[in-house]
């Protein structure tokens, strides 16, 4: 009997020892190694001359390993003092590591070097934190690229459950808004991890050699075809007090040169976590800094339209270009019961297509519209991708939007709620359409070349170079040389709208616009090409309560100084007359 | 051949692999302080070392009393153990189970030394009967004085312990030549009460009872009686159960599904046989067992010390330790059969049993074979008083050898 148990006990040790060998030291292993994520370095993103606009430095974050509720706490207040917790901060991290009690938790990652110290110099008491250096983010470039960039922050309880976040660890920096959340996934990289030794109370023993380190994989750098220049140019330009955004690209190929919205902000800021108090300001600005107007916002187009109304009614063969209406401008056209008016109170007299496009004239398009009709002109500008995105790449883009046919006012007012005259405002922009600066311009960019326009994009790609809207501009040569004619006098012919405020020495066109607005002053648009012989920019601009008065256009001499520039930087060879320039922005706007 | 000058030894080579074992037992314990943590238990091996050598000289003394004088303390030993007993009931206290008496920074478990005293009294009892004792109504002596302490150490609750109890009445009626069918009659009903609370279990057992009762046809009273006390005893578990706060419930619980307290017990075996597999055929080596250092294996110093040497030294360590065990074991055996004193004879034959109970329950439940209980190892588990009751049967097995 003695014999027999023995022999059972020594069978029992043989088949754990040595038979179950390697899975017990696995086991081990595992019970001892705790797996610690390396961050990847993101990759860097430069404009289209090599300029940075997204660039890694070295810094600096403090963790906490897993370990019982009590001891991280305990662990997390002594590190209070060292690093700047405050108690509430230390709640909602132990309330974050309660509901993830496997992962580390992330107390800072923008450790300033003395805290390193400090931290280093205590190891003993701190057997359970961990410093890593990992790459943190920088934007030099600052707040002229706030919007377009977005920011990197860790990934969010939602952001976890989409399925383009599949695999992604809590704790994971993430692009938020913007390219870095557009191309998170080529320029993200992939972490890579880093082995310790714990012991069963989850205290660091031993931090090299337990097992080799996985490395982790740099992100893949990003090419924008952004003109920084451009950026910053238009952050000094833009009327400091009023908000709005300007925004150009490559009709040629859809390159975008320049987002820009305003007001903005520092993009740094975020990184490493924002404090609350910097994200309360943000936040609670009447101004909405955060709103990105340049792809997120949408603003009744006022008179950028009528070139919308006027390629529908020419490719309808309702007019041409020297086409007069009946009623001649008096400074306002009866239809109804109501009298609509035009901007210019004296009236424009008698004017053909090309006068009403360079003028502006609302009680020529009142009559046009009329003239094409509420189906045409709706189920025209459907066709025309007012409804749709352009397809830019960013993820703040909206789509423009414009009732696509008749029922829509039934749907929305009744069958009674609404008359024909809605035609009239739609016809001068107003209304119900409202567009994106990206939708306006991706117009303007099919008059400047015919056919189907470029779809607009930051990165720089062959791919996207060659990618078309879904949708063409149907117009015949003959029309649409026309209408670029009556835009360029819009910008150069004394009387045009925009002719105070033509570049100096390159000819383009354009069409101002003035925006109704029911809180304010009027809102000044201008979208635009140039130079109109060989179209190498579009450029949609929006000052909101630009439009103070009819003299003063904001807008304009910001959009026409920004393709100036531009197209000076491209070594584009004015063939212009040179303007001698007074003061580009009307000084003193008031609210 | 025998020296003459290390008779008075008894058996040497016994008393030599005992003191081999309790130094091997020292150097584990040094082993088990040797951790990446601070902790108490780094220095503790220098007490062992110290009643180690205090063990020595309680066996010297031991080996200097006649036989006859140790039968005629045993009811004194008995009596004093059967005091501690209840002493610790209304005292003790303990990790888990109130099982300890403490002073100072001395402490002691009662039911080590009732052990003692219980098999000296079952040795003295059942010696010197002209013949081996077949009638159940002859043995309600050794049964008393085997129930009380059985029952104390129940209500602690130490059913390892309790077990060991069962199995010193059985080694010692073995011994005595006992039938071994009046030895299951005899203890049946305690095993009824331990299975009392599973209806399931104690059926089973009771028609084995039945079964063999009805085989064996002993006298009809007496087969009526044990079927009747197996009968009381299952029917009496379920009450006494209810009867124990839920925490005794759940050691008793425990004891038999360590998957019931995953943290616990159950944490406690993951972790030994994760120390032991890794410790492969040569083990990670003395000192360095990771599992140990990072403090991964519990009770690395007590109950769990033999993990250390399958975590250190691997399947070969393993296979020295249990060979020397079997060696010593075997030497017990040989000392109790070669005595021509019976009460001799008995004790060391329960001496033998006590250990080998011990070595069976404790080294199984470190690979999983046992359920997971408190009963230490002799000679390697740490603990004075437990090493100096241990030493106290060497002592007796060497003078018994002596005393031929």
């Amino acid at each position: 009997m003695l014999w027999l148990a023995l022999g059972i006990l020594l069978i029992s040790f043989f088949r754990l020892q040595v038979i179950g060998r390697t899975e017990y030291r696995l086991r081990s292993e595992e019970n001892r190694l705790r797996a610690l994520t390396i961050p990847p370095a993101r990759g860097s993103i430069v404009d289209r001359r090599g300029r940075l606009v997204a660039e890694n430095v070295p810094g600096f974050s403090l963790s906490v390993l897993p370990g019982p509720v009590d001891t991280v706490r305990a662990t997390l207040e002594r590190l209070a003092p060292h690093v700047g917790l405050t108690s509430k901060q230390i709640d909602e991290l132990v309330e974050q590591f309660r509901q993830r009690p496997t992962s580390s938790v992330i107390v800072r990652d923008d450790l300033k070097p003395e805290q390193v110290a400090a931290i280093e110099q205590r190891r003993p008491e701190f057997r359970t934190a961990v410093i890593e250096m990992h790459p943190r983010r920088r934007y030099p470039p600052g707040r002229s690229v706030a919007h377009v960039i977005g920011y990197v922050g860790e990934i969010s309880e939602a952001e976890l459950t989409l399925p383009e976040y599949e695999g992604y660890e809590p704790g994971r920096s993430v692009g938020k808004g913007g390219l870095e959340r557009q191309y998170e996934a080529d320029v993200g990289g992939t972490p890579g991890v880093h082995f310790v030794e714990v012991n069963a109370r989850g205290s660091i023993v031993s931090e090299f050699g337990p097992r080799p380190s996985i490395p982790s994989v740099p992100g893949e750098d990003l090419e924008l075809s952004l003109d920084l220049d451009l950026q910053t140019l238009a952050d000094s330009l833009f009327p400091d007090t009023l908000k709005g955004a300007v925004v150009a690209f490559d009709p040629r190929n859809g390159e975008v040169l320049l987002v820009y919205s305003h007001p903005t902000y520092d993009p740094n800021k975020f990184i490493g976590g924002i404090s609350t108090e910097d994200w309360a300001l943000l936040r609670d600005d009447p101004n909405q800094p955060l709103l990105n107007r340049a792809t997120g916002a949408l603003y009744p187009p006022g008179s950028t339209w009528k070139l919308v109304v006027a390629a529908l009614a020419m490719r309808q063969g309702l007019v041409t270009i020297d086409t007069h209406m009946p009623s001649s401008c008096g400074g306002s056209f009866q239809y109804g019961t109501r009298a609509f008016r035009c901007w210019k109170h004296v009236g424009h007299g008698n004017l053909d297509l090309a006068e009403a496009i360079k003028e502006s004239c609302n009680v020529f398009f009142y009559q046009l519209g009329l003239r094409l009709g509420l189906d045409r002109l709706l189920a025209g500008a459907d066709a025309l991708g007012f409804n749709t995105r352009t397809g830019l790449d960013l993820p703040s883009e909206v789509r423009g939007q414009v009732p696509p046919r008749r029922e829509w006012y039934d749907d929305r007012f009744g069958p009674r709620g609404w008359t024909e005259s809605v035609t009239l405002n739609l016809a001068i922009g107003q209304g119900e359409t409202t567009q994106s600066l990206f939708g306006m311009a991706q117009f303007y960019a099919a008059l400047a070349l015919g056919g189907a326009p470029a779809v607009p994009h930051l990165r720089r790609s062959e791919v996207l170079d060659a990618r078309r809207a879904t949708w063409s501009l149907d117009l015949s040569e003959t029309h649409r040389g026309q209408l670029i004619e009556a835009m360029t006098r819009v910008v150069n012919e004394p009387g045009g709208t925009a002719f105070p405020y033509r570049p100096d020495g390159y000819v383009i066109a354009g069409k101002t616009g003035t925006a109704q607005n029911p809180h304010g002053e009027p809102h000044s648009l201008f979208v635009g090409f140039g130079p109109v012989d060989d179209p190498r920019i579009v450029i949609a601009a929006i000052v909101e309560n630009g439009h103070p008065d009819n003299t003063t256009s904001l807008a304009v001499p910001l959009a026409t100084r920004l393709v100036e520039e531009y197209l000076r930087a491209e070594g584009v060879v004015p063939t212009g007359i040179p303007v001698p320039r007074q003061s580009i922005l009307v000084p003193g706007v008031a609210e | 051949m025998r020296s003459r000058r290390w008779l008075w030894l008894g058996d040497p080579a016994l008393v030599g692999v005992a003191f081999l074992l309790s130094l091997i037992g020292v150097a584990m314990i040094w082993s088990a302080g040797q951790l990446d943590v601070p902790s108490v238990v780094t220095g503790i091996w220098k007490r062992q070392a110290l009643w180690l050598a205090i063990a020595a000289v309680v066996f010297l003394l031991v080996t200097r009393v006649p036989l006859r004088w140790i039968e005629g303390g045993s009811s004194v030993v008995y009596a004093v153990s059967i005091g501690l007993l209840i002493l610790v009931l209304v005292v003790g206290s303990g990790p888990g189970t109130n099982s300890w008496l403490r002073y100072g920074s001395f402490s002691l478990q009662p039911a080590e030394v009732a052990k003692l005293g219980t098999l000296l009294m079952l040795a003295r009892v059942l010696s010197g009967r002209p013949e081996p004792e077949t009638l159940l109504s002859r043995l309600w002596r050794p049964l008393l004085l085997t129930v009380v302490p059985f029952g104390l150490v129940l209500l602690q609750p130490d059913l390892g312990s309790a077990i060991t109890f069962g199995v010193i009445l059985v080694a010692a009626l073995f011994w005595a030549r006992v039938p071994l069918f009046t030895v299951f009659m005899l203890v049946s009903p305690g095993v009824s009460l331990l299975l009392g609370f599973s209806p399931t279990v104690w059926g089973v057992w009771f028609v084995l009872v039945v079964v063999l009762m009805y085989i064996r046809r002993p006298y009809l009273l007496e087969g009526i009686a044990v079927t009747f006390a197996n009968l009381a005893a299952g029917a009496l578990a379920t009450p006494l159960w209810g009867q124990l706060a839920p925490y005794q419930q759940n050691r008793l619980l425990v004891f038999l599904d360590p998957g019931r307290d995953p943290r616990g017990a159950g944490w406690h075996l993951i972790q030994s046989q994760v120390a032991i597999g890794s410790g492969g055929l040569f083990g990670q080596g003395f000192g360095e067992g990771p599992q140990k250092r990072l403090s991964f294996l519990p009770e690395q110093h007590t109950d769990f010390i033999f993990s250390v040497v399958g975590e250190e030294l691997g399947f070969l360590g393993v296979f020295v330790m249990l060979a020397l065990y079997a060696w010593l074991l075997r030497r017990l055996i040989e000392a109790a059969s070669a005595s021509s004193n019976e009460f001799g004879g008995i004790a060391v034959f329960c001496v033998f049993a006590v250990w080998f109970a011990h070595l069976l329950i404790n080294v199984g439940m470190t690979v999983g074979l046992m359920p997971v209980t408190g009963l230490p190892l002799p000679f390697l588990s740490y603990g004075g008083s437990f090493l100096l009751m241990t030493f106290v049967g060497v002592g007796l097995a060497a003078r018994v050898a002596a005393e031929p």
